[in-house]
């Protein structure tokens, strides 16, 4: 018997679909090197909208995109411009979002309180990040007082520097645990792929490439499935002489598109819209902006305090993984074993690359997945940390499980 | 000729995976390296590297492994074709064969290819490069695309890669003569939801994902779970009932003017019962006599002419023009109505239309909205911009109007005085900087000007009837015309869409000089005891847009005679006035039956004899048709050559031009200039060639050889 959550106020939201493109390598060889951000969130939106025909277009409340560096082919309103560019009526309106690695997860927040609120009915909320065209930072002026005041530490925008810094104020978290995990998530995810529980989430992309003409991307490229601890035991530690964090144990540059539709439920009974998740409550909290990837622990306490729910109470777990340490941390932090089926069932973002702000949305999609394989399972929690130190949660309800909703 | 260097068209393959597990898919994208703006054509070399891609790719297929082959290109363009320039380097029939057998040889690897074949049409597909498309065994459009189709008669050719054997098997025998001999009479290719509708295309798919979505549908023809209907060939008795209309038709429209549309024609003919082969090894006989034909070559020169037209030739520094923020046109009439409206919709600028009195203002305007409405009925214009246009334009009878006005554009009544009456007021309130255009077709504006305080501001600006339809403006330069005047109406006229010429100030300019001085030559014959029916059939040879007498009721036999009579008095006698004419004037005598089909000729009256006949002065000489035709030929190149003499352009190729934009003259004549070289007319008047040979026709030497 699980315990009845405490939802939010108002109405029900539910998860009723979500698409992403498959994730490619921010080089210049990389397979969206000659494709703009804004065509891969555009596949995204007419891709969800395709898959329910049963959608009247019109009834889209909301389009919510984000993105973390909010200029060039990322620019002038995402939500605005994706919606008019893949052809959506003009009368349904769109904003772009932002905060940094949670901006996806932070558009379906905003956009379910509203649905929650009453203010929509329907919405499409996801993200985009071609790191490729927008280097994380590279477009950021940091004000000269984080460093002058010690508002935060120098190394507190390198995420591999706050990743390093996790493994000092926890000693327990050591390279091997991580290499370890960074392996593990590589394999889980060959493993999810093979078993076809990565390709059906996925909308194909068309390649431009002016000197090997038109392709197609269909399949994720960052992962690299023969990595063995053998292979990435000497790998060098980039973000420290001497340091503990790899390739291995971190995320890789990525470039990316999500997006989901989330409705008030009786709105998606009325429209005959599938009901793959039900949220159930969601929370953000900040920690020091050099230990970033502690965020989503203060952030699940305040999430399961919510919701009136414990740590045990949740059955599977979607967690980002920024860095093999960083969810370590998290799990050291709930007492979960490092290979804990519960977590990252399809392996996570070490295997599968992390476009910053369209991988919240990610992280619901498996999620979503993996209730339909899990209906003894009643409650799952995605969760991310954000740089400058923060952690979102959100808490979801499984529709399959026999006691949901009551 | 041999300094012309082919801009390669690359063809890429690519592996990709078709959805839901229906195999792998080669994809060949053709690609060139420039964007839309140089479109990949097929060259020898682009040829040469289609023909290797597609041969790694039939030895894949072989190998097992491929389920189907798609063709695409960069975006914008599939492919526009043959490259038309490196065409007319064939220096002999040989190499033309060539040309014509190694499209055939490259496009059947395609079609042979034992695997579900694609082209997902992307962008423009025009000629040889629809053809391509044709090649395949499916087709795909995204539905912004706006040029499709196989406008090669138009350019001298026929559709010989394939297209005129396939065309009419794939869309039926009517629709084919439609997409090979109407729709390239007409300049009008199809949109991806044309080409759709008649089957050309087998389906229109959004251009936001066209190409992922096409490849999706592509998958699910090789997986069979869809499938694309072909309708059964034409019966013999149709198809030759459609071949034989299409035949009356070309003889009452062609006259044999250019061989390109009955070679066409025939090949659709025989395409029902000919064998590939047969039918391809025809299209090669065809493409090889028509691209060492000088119709072909003029209609290439043509082409490029009015391709090139973009940057006129003798136009001042475009940073010497004066910004066009408000526009003026004194009179009121039907031309002041079109001028000014515009001059409203292109320059986005407001414009002020005056004349004598409140009625004519008044009808002026009510023009001003007719016009406007007439474009929101046919979709061309949003109800707002209708409202903004209407808004634009206002009308008063007071001159002090125009006194913002940066260009103040004249077009009241053809009468000197009134003119020169017009300008001097003018002068009186618009600013020093401001610059006067007159619309005159035939008055001299170096006249106009004369006593004006700032005569350097004063040029012509002839626009053609109707003004929104008729591509072509003569920009005068009077005697006293600044650089910087100029350089205003050169980029008024680029800002209009339009294309400009630089004339200097002689009576006519190049279009009415031409034109007026072949009805009058027509007329005279006439007057002189020519029949009436042969005159008019006279010039059939040469494939007109329209006889003489038809052309003089489009004009208006009262203007008509006005500007010959004008003519006559300025040029002289070569321009001969009727008096049967002034007759048929001042009896308002219908010159012209009506039409007998759409787009057919419409012939002159016999009755029209009569009111000649009575009227004949002088030693009767009846000409036959061959008669009257040397006479209209070798007044034009008189005429041609006095032009050139007097510096009214500066090339040929300008009087060319002139008479493609402004008079509709066809592609095949060049104009004019290279059907009078090739015939002989120019070198028997005035002692020589107007072009080099080889620019527009065969050079001798080729022919030789």
């Amino acid at each position: 018997m699980s315990p009845a959550a405490t939802p939010l106020h108002g109405r029900t939201v539910v998860f009723v679909d979500g698409v992403r493109t498959p994730f490619g390598r921010a080089r210049k060889d990389g397979l969206y090197a000659h494709t703009r951000a804004d065509d891969l969130a555009v596949r995204c939106v007419r891709e969800l909208l395709r898959r329910h025909p049963e959608l009247p277009a019109h009834r889209v409340d909301e389009v919510a995109l984000a993105a973390t560096s909010q200029s060039g082919d990322q620019g002038l309103t995402l939500g605005r411009t994706v919606g008019l560019l893949a052809g959506l009526p003009t009368t349904v309106p769109g904003y772009a979002i932002d905060r940094m690695c949670a901006g996806a997860m932070t558009a379906v927040t905003t956009t379910a309180s509203g649905i929650a609120a009453g203010a929509q009915d329907v919405v499409v909320a996801g993200g985009v990040e071609h790191m490729g065209h927008h280097p994380l930072g590279a477009e950021f002026e940091p004000n000269p007082r984080f460093v002058a005041e010690r508002l935060v530490a120098p190394d507190a925008l390198t995420m591999g520097a706050t990743a390093e810094n996790l493994h000092d104020r926890f000693p327990a978290l050591t390279r091997s645990r991580a290499d370890a995990f960074g392996v593990a998530s590589q394999q889980r995810y060959a493993a999810a792929l093979a078993a076809g529980k990565i390709d059906p989430d996925l909308v194909p992309v068309a390649l431009r490439d002016p000197e090997r003409g038109w392709g197609l991307a269909t399949a994720d490229e960052p992962p690299r499935p023969d990595t063995t601890l053998e292979t990435i035991a000497d790998l060098p530690t980039p973000f420290r002489a001497g340091g503990r964090v790899t390739a291995a144990t971190s995320s890789p540059l990525t470039d990316g598109a999500t997006a989901c539709l989330l409705a008030d439920e009786a709105t998606a009974v009325e429209l005959g819209l599938p009901v793959r998740m039900r949220l159930v409550t969601y929370a953000y909290a900040g920690v020091e902006p050099e230990l970033m990837g502690l965020g989503p622990v203060p952030s699940t306490h305040k999430a399961l305090a919510r919701a009136g729910l414990t740590i045990d109470d949740i059955g599977l777990f979607e967690l980002n993984e920024a860095f093999a340490v960083q969810v370590l941390s998290f799990l050291d932090a709930f007492g979960i074993d490092d290979d804990d089926p519960r977590v990252n069932p399809y392996g996570g973002a070490i295997a599968v690359g992390h476009p910053l702000a369209s991988s919240g949305v990610r992280l619901m999609i498996q999620l979503a997945r993996q209730f339909a394989e899990h209906p003894e399972v009643r409650y799952g929690l995605t969760a991310m940390c954000v740089g400058l130190g923060q952690g979102g949660t959100v808490i979801w309800e499984n529709p399959h499980h026999t006691e949901a909703g009551k | 000729m041999s300094t012309y260097t082919e801009l390669v068209t690359h063809a890429f393959a690519r592996d990709v995976q078709l959805p839901d597990g229906a195999g792998t898919m080669v994809l060949v994208t053709l690609d060139n390296g420039f964007d839309h703006t140089r479109p990949t054509t097929f060259g020898p070399a682009g040829l040469a590297e289609l023909e290797t891609t597609l041969r790694a790719v039939g030895e894949r297929v072989a190998a097992g492994g491929v389920a189907a082959v798609a063709v695409t290109g960069k975006p914008y363009v599939f492919a526009a074709g043959a490259d038309l320039k490196q065409v007319t380097t064939a220096a002999d029939r040989d190499s033309a064969l060539a040309l014509a057998q190694a499209g055939h040889r490259v496009f059947n690897l395609l079609t042979d290819l034992p695997v579900p074949t694609f082209a997902f049409v992307n962008g423009v597909a025009l000629g040889g490069g629809f053809e391509l498309a044709l090649a395949a065994g499916y087709r795909t459009a995204a539905a912004d695309v706006r040029a499709l189709g196989l406008p090669e008669t138009s350019l001298g050719l026929v559709p010989g890669w394939g297209g005129a054997y396939r065309v009419p098997r794939l869309v039926g025998v009517v629709a084919a003569l439609d997409v090979i001999l109407t729709r390239p009479a007409a300049n009008k290719p199809f949109t991806a939801a044309q080409a759709a509708q008649i089957g050309l295309v087998d389906v229109v798919l959004d251009p936001a994902d066209f190409l992922e979505q096409s490849i999706r549908w592509a998958a699910a023809v090789v997986r069979g779970q869809v499938e694309v209907p072909r309708r059964p060939l034409d019966d013999q008795a149709t198809w030759d009932a459609a071949t034989a209309a299409a035949r009356a038709r070309l003889e009452e429209v062609v006259h044999g003017s250019r061989p390109a549309p009955a070679r066409a024609l025939d090949l659709v003919a025989a395409a029902r019962t000919a064998s590939r082969d047969e039918a391809f090894a025809a299209e090669d006989e065809a493409l090889a006599d028509l691209i060492m034909s000088d119709e072909m070559r003029a209609s290439v020169y043509a082409f490029s002419l009015v391709g090139s037209a973009k940057r006129p030739v003798g136009a001042p520094d475009r940073s010497l023009a004066t910004p066009v923020t408000r526009a003026g046109v004194v009179g009121a009439g039907l031309m002041a109505a079109q001028i000014a409206v515009l001059l409203a919709q292109r320059l986005a600028v407001p414009v002020v239309i005056r004349d004598l009195d409140a009625d004519r203002v008044a009808a002026g305007l009510a023009a001003v909205r007719r016009q406007v409405e007439a474009q929101v009925e046919r979709g061309r214009l949003t109800p707002d911009a209708a409202q903004r246009l209407l808004g634009q334009v206002t009308g008063s009878t007071e001159l002090s109007v125009f006194a913002g006005c940066d260009l103040v554009v004249e077009a009241v009544t053809e009468l000197l005085d009134v003119k020169k009456r017009v300008f001097a007021e003018l002068e009186q309130v618009v600013s020093p900087s401001a610059v006067l255009a007159t619309n005159t077709s035939a008055l001299s504006v170096t006249a106009m000007a004369a006593h004006l305080s700032h005569p350097e501001r004063v040029v012509g600006l002839h626009f053609f009837n109707p003004v929104a339809a008729m591509p072509l403006v003569e920009v005068v330069q009077a005697e006293a015309t600044s650089p910087e005047t100029l350089a205003t109406a050169f980029e008024v006229v680029a800002r209009l869409r339009k294309t400009a010429v630089l004339v200097t100030d002689h009576p006519g300019f190049v279009v009415n000089r031409l034109l007026v001085l072949l009805l009058g030559v027509v007329v005279d014959a006439v007057d002189h005891g020519t029949d009436i029916e042969v005159a008019d059939r006279a010039l059939d040879p040469l494939g007109l847009p329209m006889p003489p007498f038809e052309l003089l009721d489009l004009v208006g036999p009262a203007v008509g005679l006005h500007v010959l009579q004008s003519l006559h008095d300025e040029l002289g006698p070569r321009f001969p006035v009727s008096a049967g004419l002034t007759t048929v004037v001042a009896d308002r005598v219908p010159i012209v039956l009506p039409a007998r089909g759409k787009g057919l000729p419409r012939r002159v009256d016999p009755a029209v004899a009569a009111v000649f006949a009575a009227h004949r002065t002088g030693e009767q000489v009846p000409l036959d048709e061959a008669g009257v035709r040397d006479a209209v030929l070798a007044a034009l190149s008189t005429e041609i050559g006095r032009m050139l003499a007097e510096g009214v352009v500066s090339d040929p190729r300008q009087i060319d031009l002139c008479m493609i934009l402004g008079a509709g003259w066809g592609f095949h004549l060049g104009g004019i200039c290279p059907y009078l070289d090739r015939t002989g007319w120019s070198t028997r008047v005035l002692g020589h060639r107007l072009l080099e040979p080889g620019v527009a026709d065969v050079p001798e030497v080729a022919a030789v050889g």
